[in-house]
């Protein structure tokens, strides 16, 4: 067995199994997911509501099911955009050097300074709140630890012989950049990029349950804990599912960047 | 002297910037303060008034000037919502969080040396599988989930504390520790979780070092190997860790104080933030994030005091 298997497959199965569930809950939920029904308001699960209802009396297993196709969206939105914003960074930073490259340092050691999610909270305070918001804020959170990867990939290979050796070709330095360093650089960004989807459902989670992350009426994780809080004793159910999705989701991811960082890099 | 001189001039930029940061995200994004405070219904007559009270009729750069010598002053400004000075908002909330983040910090180290040592010394065992599994599990779960669990489970089932009955340590000292352990292990946890796999790989590391070698062939016994070498050394590896966590605790801290209503710097933050008192926020984010840079500082000052390889490596 190739080194960093059963954590590959541990988190493929999980990853893939809400991947489909999301898929899925475009075209089918058992339920309308804002439907309510004042009869059945609390209702423990059961072979009608496998999760139960909450206070409204909304199916919850068809809430998270679509839970998990916004939450993945802003994951996936975040990793990629910030990936993306985080490598042009290092990649200039640790080609260039010099000054431009102290001065990108500094403000990504500043924004590294501020904890985590406090980068997010000054974004929602300055722009309105919305789904696109949240994005953007975890997005910029999330580049210095990108840019740093890249630039420390970016400076191993800048003075290898391969690449000394298409520079004496009269290769350009944005074709050294992207086609020679780039790939080199590559396994370091991936495992990075899979964790980092983990850490981005941490963060929208946590956002969404403070009220600053994806706005109801569309259905999310997090906020779903927050309303679940205030009836806990009632309908302890309406925190459990959501909750052991999110755990169940980082999980998933962080079992595949474990098994690719153990394959490609160790 | 060399490595103390760049480590200050990094700490001065790095400050400077973050004040710099934070002064253009609350000041260059579009929006005004002014008409998030009293809405779009508002008259231009009392929009004019507001800006004028709060400073930002005035250019950008007087305007830093004059935050920064207030910050200088000790004076932080007013707080929109609270209509007071927000130093004196602060005063009250910061030895909430800093005993909190104590006892995190206290709990993490506690539990995760030993937990690090014992898997270790287990490797290519099944021990070691299970306490991969449950630190796997334990970065996973996020505090404010935890804290809803605890709330559940240990507040109203089993009545160990009052779930919402924040008790303050003027009132009761060992009510308010009683209650402050809940939210204190829901932070822990994780952190608990990513300290004990980072022992665990420093200590293996360590112990494949020629000295432990050369420890063995003299005939000192594993223990006196393990315990009077090796673990020292190991946990010299996890001090630089430390920054980061204060870090980590603090963003915990922000959300689950706010699941435990436990009245500290965290729920001040995010409540400036969703009353969009851009001034309390912007003076909280600086505050907080100097604080962090400056115990980053002192730790890595340690650091280099302890291990003096540092110094020559990262010079």
């Amino acid at each position: 067995m190739r080194k960093g298997t059963p954590e590959l497959v541990i988190g493929g199965i999980l990853t893939g199994a809400i991947v489909i569930m999301a898929i899925v809950s475009i075209f089918y939920t058992p339920y309308d997911i804002n439907a309510m029904d004042a009869a059945r308001r609390m209702a423990a699960p059961s072979a009608v509501h496998l999760f139960g209802t909450d206070n409204l009396g909304r199916d919850i297993f068809s809430r998270v099911m679509a839970g998990s196709r916004f939450t993945l969206l802003v994951a996936v939105a975040t990793v990629l955009s910030s990936a993306f914003f985080g490598t042009v960074l290092g990649m200039i930073s640790g080609f260039v050097g010099g000054f431009i490259d102290e001065f990108i340092m500094r403000v990504i050691d500043a924004v590294n300074s501020y904890p985590g999610i406090m980068v997010a909270l000054i974004i929602v305070t300055v722009l309105p709140y919305g789904n696109f918001t949240i994005v953007v804020a975890l997005c910029i959170m999330f580049v210095p630890s990108f840019t740093r990867i890249v630039r420390t990939g970016v400076l191993q290979y800048k003075n290898a012989d391969f690449v000394k050796n298409n520079k004496v070709f009269g290769v350009s330095d944005f074709r050294l950049l992207v086609v020679h360093i780039l790939p080199n650089v590559f396994p370091l960004l991936l495992s990075s990029v899979v964790v980092g989807l983990s850490n981005a459902i941490l963060a929208e989670s946590g956002m969404s349950y403070l009220g600053l992350g994806i706005q109801p009426p569309t259905p999310s994780w997090g906020r779903m804990l927050f309303e679940a809080q205030s009836i806990i004793f009632r309908a302890p159910w309406y925190a459990i599912a959501p909750g052991l999705m999110i755990v169940a989701t980082i999980v998933g991811f962080h079992c595949i960047g474990e098994g690719l960082r153990k394959r490609y890099l160790a | 002297m060399r490595y103390l001189f760049r480590k200050t001039m990094i700490l001065v930029a790095t400050v400077l910037m973050i004040t710099v940061l934070t002064f253009l995200a609350f000041h260059v994004l579009p929006g005004d303060p002014a008409q998030m405070i009293l809405g779009t219904q508002a008259t231009e007559e009392a929009l004019n008034a507001l800006r004028e009270q709060l400073g930002t009729n005035l250019p950008m750069h007087v305007q830093y000037m004059n935050w920064m010598r207030g910050f200088l002053h000790g004076d932080f400004g007013n707080s929109i919502r609270y209509s007071k000075p927000v130093a004196e908002l602060l005063s009250g909330r910061i030895p909430v969080t800093l005993i909190l983040g104590s006892m995190v910090m206290i709990l993490t180290l506690a539990v995760s040396i030993p937990l690090g040592v014992f898997a270790a010394r287990h490797k290519n065992t099944w021990v070691e599988q299970v306490v991969n599994f449950v630190t796997i599990i334990g970065i996973s779960v996020p505090g404010f989930f935890l804290s809803i669990l605890f709330m559940w489970i240990f507040g109203l089932i089993l009545r160990l504390f009052a779930p919402g009955n924040y008790v303050s340590y003027t009132d009761s000292v060992s009510g308010f520790f009683s209650f402050m352990i809940w939210p204190a292990l829901a932070i822990a946890i994780p952190q608990i979780a990513m300290l004990t796999k980072y022992i665990r790989t420093s200590v293996i590391d360590e112990l494949r070092l020629d000295y432990v070698r050369t420890a063995k062939g003299k005939g000192n016994a594993p223990n006196a190997i393990l315990y009077g070498h090796v673990l020292k050394n190991a946990i010299i590896s996890v001090i630089p860790l430390i920054g980061m966590m204060i870090g980590d605790i603090f963003s915990g801290s922000i959300i689950v104080e706010q699941v435990f209503g436990i009245p500290g710097v965290g729920r001040l933050l995010i409540s400036s933030v969703t009353s969009r008192d851009f001034i309390l926020t912007q003076t909280l984010v600086v505050y907080i994030a100097v604080i962090i840079v400056l115990t980053n500082f002192v730790v890595d000052i340690v650091i280099q005091a302890i291990d003096p390889r540092i110094r020559i490596n990262n010079w």
